[in-house]
């Protein structure tokens, strides 16, 4: 044999060993769907499903019903991709119901044609170093929710990442017994949300580039009523100021665009040692169901927001106008021109929530103490702005 | 004993062919193991004991023609109830086949026959699975993992019509057969079965069917027994009811407060009293682009203000309603809930 002949053949076996060694992505697409469809129906309690390198793009969702100790594991956030790019059935990128300790792991979902993972009534449901993006600029095109565990028990998101969410980048909503912490949220309507959820605690994460960085909502209408006893802490919450690209008639399509943190109606939130900065028109908001400006049915519902502490944060922003041209921003710039305060606090309170001096009965005031930069403006919206004003040091509690 | 079992297991091996496992039962690999139809395959023709039936308003697939059947267990028979389901006998096996005419003007003429779902009850629980037709229409396949497949067909007004059709997997058929997720039917009520069928041996009421070949206990008389409107049917029921009752089948099977949508709070179940959770006026909660840039589920008086209404009109996949087996709008359904929402005060 010749050199020639034979660095020929090397090459040849070279190939076929490099196709050998990765079949999985050789997997016609479709047979890749099945194949992971079908494991994921077939598995057995215990079963790990290991997702191997590569990009792969799929056409439906994924999902995985009815199952115990179930765990999804790809090679990597950055080394499995899959891609719904070209997904013509199913709401979902990933769908994960009714289950018990069901783990995601290691994985990225990308451009899923509504949401990216939905995981709906799971008891223990965590998700590791996933992540869930839409790629280009974002647009109102983009899925709703990346990370969207909704009436789930027992929910941990850490080190994940969420990229261009049309509304919430990472979302939980009507849960209980939450732990979002380690994560990135970037260029999504709202970065973090929790919603009608109970018992969360939210730190070690960054949210930035976001119209919203923050948001802990209470909204009507739903199955889970009430959230509540939330912990917001050691969180980088800064430069929010994505023009809002949400789609009208969805909740986020309301919050104003500079918005680092914003509490909506909920009762028994904590927020400390958050660094917020950069947020251009709100750094932390606190607002009641009735700024939304939307009618409210439900009369089980509570739109008020009461038992807040928030304390130890450092707030900064450039100077400037509010960047949002929204009538909450317009009424900031208005009268602050370009030195709008950190804080702002709508002043409608829930009338039962006082005693007959209009104070607080116990357990409900709104503290805002011992802030670095802490500046705080009371809208007296209830009143039509008419006694709003600074109120820096008026938020300190007795109890 | 253990001798009789064994025999027994082996016999039935060997009557139905071979087997699949699925977890927990296996079932026959071909729907011939099944054993429902007699002669040709393709002709759907009932086996003994396997008993047509339809709906008063069916749920919507795509235009794809269904022909549906049921068999309870020897001696055997449904309960009668006033409301939901009708309470199906363990061993009971419902029958559904899709099916395309190549001319829909021509309707029963050259099927295509793309799938038949069985759901059956073992036990308490339902359990949902599907064969898949081969291109030579003489057996179905089991397939757990879905499917899809080209299909052509034409249309009422002489258009041909393709449609990439959709075989869902076995976890999307818990998508819509949900009930605080427990795997059900959603068809065969009392008041949906309450009309006529065009049996071999005459047109009959099918309740009247059922109770005279001992199908059904506990029916009270005809008269008694609610009747599910016809959509299509203006002499069947108003505006309102048809309306409702197109909504009922093709959205409440999630949109209900037992059902996997109820995270939305919009719940089109026909007894629905709370006109927020049935819609009117309702913001939506996690509708994403699916909003189509409404605010609210329905506008009364403006149906191309309601996301209700885009969301029937649009084939985005992350925006269309319902989210299986709606590749193709609904152009006659669609018509019915504008003109709903377009006379709603």
């Amino acid at each position: 044999m010749d050199q020639k002949t034979s660095t020929h053949l090397k090459k040849i076996f070279l190939i076929s060993a490099w196709v050998c060694s990765s079949p999985a992505v050789l997997l016609a697409q479709k047979d890749f769907q099945k194949k992971y469809q079908s494991q994921m129906i077939l598995a057995e309690e215990g079963t790990v499903i290991e997702l191997p390198a590569g990009t792969f793009t799929l056409t439906n969702t994924l999902s995985l019903e009815g199952k115990k100790k179930v765990t999804i594991r790809g090679k990597g956030m950055d080394k499995t991709i899959l891609s719904f790019k070209g997904q013509t059935d199913g709401a979902e990128g990933i769908r994960v119901s009714d289950g018990t300790d069901i783990v995601l792991e290691g994985f990225t979902v990308q451009d899923a044609k509504g949401d990216a993972i939905k995981t709906m009534h799971i008891t223990g449901i965590t998700f590791r170093e996933v992540k869930t993006e839409w790629t280009g600029t974002p647009g109102p095109d983009n899925g709703g929710y990346g990370l969207y565990p909704v009436q789930c028990k027992g929910v941990m998101i850490d080190k994940c990442q969420a990229i261009g969410a049309s509304d919430a980048g990472i979302y939980v909503g009507q849960s209980q017994d939450i732990t979002v912490k380690n994560s990135r949220a970037f260029q999504n309507v709202a970065g973090i949300e929790i919603e009608n959820s109970l018992r969360a605690v939210v730190y070690d994460n960054e949210a930035t580039e976001n119209t919203g960085g923050i948001l802990v909502f209470d909204l009507p209408d739903l199955i889970q009523k009430k959230g509540g006893d939330v912990k917001v802490y050691n969180n980088y919450i800064h430069d929010n100021n994505y023009v809002n690209f949400a789609p009208k008639g969805n909740i986020v399509a309301t919050v104003p665009s500079g918005t680092g943190l914003l509490i909506l109606a909920t009762k028994g939130v904590e927020v400390y040692n958050n660094r917020i900065i950069n947020n251009q028109s709100v750094g932390t908001g606190i607002i009641s169901y009735y700024v939304t400006l939307k009618k409210i049915k439900d009369k089980e519902y509570d739109p008020y927001p009461s038992n807040l502490s928030i304390h130890d944060n450092i707030y900064e922003r450039k100077s400037g106008l509010p960047i949002s041209k929204d009538p909450l921003g317009t009424v900031i710039a208005n009268k602050y021109g370009a030195d709008a305060p950190h804080i702002i606090y709508d002043g409608i309170k829930n009338p039962k929530m006082l005693d007959e001096k209009g104070n607080w009965i116990a357990g409900q005031c709104i503290s805002i103490i011992n802030n670095k930069g802490q500046t705080i403006v009371n809208l007296d919206a209830e009143h039509s702005f008419k006694d709003m004003g600074r109120a820096d040091d008026q938020f300190k509690c007795n109890q | 004993m253990r001798l009789r079992n064994v025999i027994i297991a082996i016999v039935s091996l060997v009557l139905t062919g071979s087997f699949i496992n699925s977890p927990g039962k296996s079932y026959p690999e071909k729907l011939s193991g099944w054993k429902i139809f007699e002669g040709k395959m393709s002709s759907l023709k009932p086996a003994k004991g396997v008993v047509p039936y339809m709906l008063n308003t069916p749920l919507y697939t795509d235009y794809a023609e269904k022909l549906r059947f049921v068999k309870l267990p020897v001696g055997t028979k449904a309960k009668y109830t006033e409301q939901g389901i009708l309470d199906f006998p363990e061993g009971t096996v419902l029958i559904k086949n899709f099916y395309y005419s190549a001319d829909f003007r021509k309707p029963g003429i050259n099927k295509n026959i793309v799938e038949t779902r069985l759901l059956i009850k073992e036990t308490e629980n339902w359990k949902a699975i599907t064969y898949v037709w081969n291109d030579e229409q003489t057996d179905a396949e089991l397939e757990i993992a879905g499917d899809d497949k080209q299909v052509h067909f034409i249309d009422k007004e002489g258009i041909a019509q393709k449609v990439r059709y959709v075989i869902p997997n076995q976890n999307q058929c818990k998508g819509c057969h949900n009930n605080n997720d427990k795997i059900m039917p959603i068809g065969p009520s009392a008041a949906q079965l309450n009309g006529k069928y065009a049996y071999t041996t005459g047109s009959k009421n099918q309740i009247e069917y059922w109770k005279a070949h001992n199908m059904m206990q506990g029916a009270p008389a005809l008269s008694a027994i609610a009747r599910t409107a016809v959509w299509n049917d203006p002499t069947s029921g108003d505006l309102n009811t048809r309306a409702r009752a197109y909504l009922a089948i093709n959205c409440a099977h999630c949109h209900r407060r037992e059902g996997p949508a109820q995270t939305s709070g919009l719940f089109l179940t026909e007894n629905e009293k709370n006109i927020t959770s049935f819609g009117i006026n309702k913001p939506p909660v996690a509708a994403g682009k699916g909003s189509g840039g409404r605010m609210v589920d329905i506008k009364p008086g403006d149906a191309n203000a309601s996301i209700l209404w885009y969301r029937m009109q649009t084939t985005d996949p992350g925006e269309r309603m319902p989210e299986l087996g709606r590749n193709l709008v609904h152009k006659e359904g669609l018509a019915l809930i504008k003109e709903w929402i377009d006379q709603m005060k």
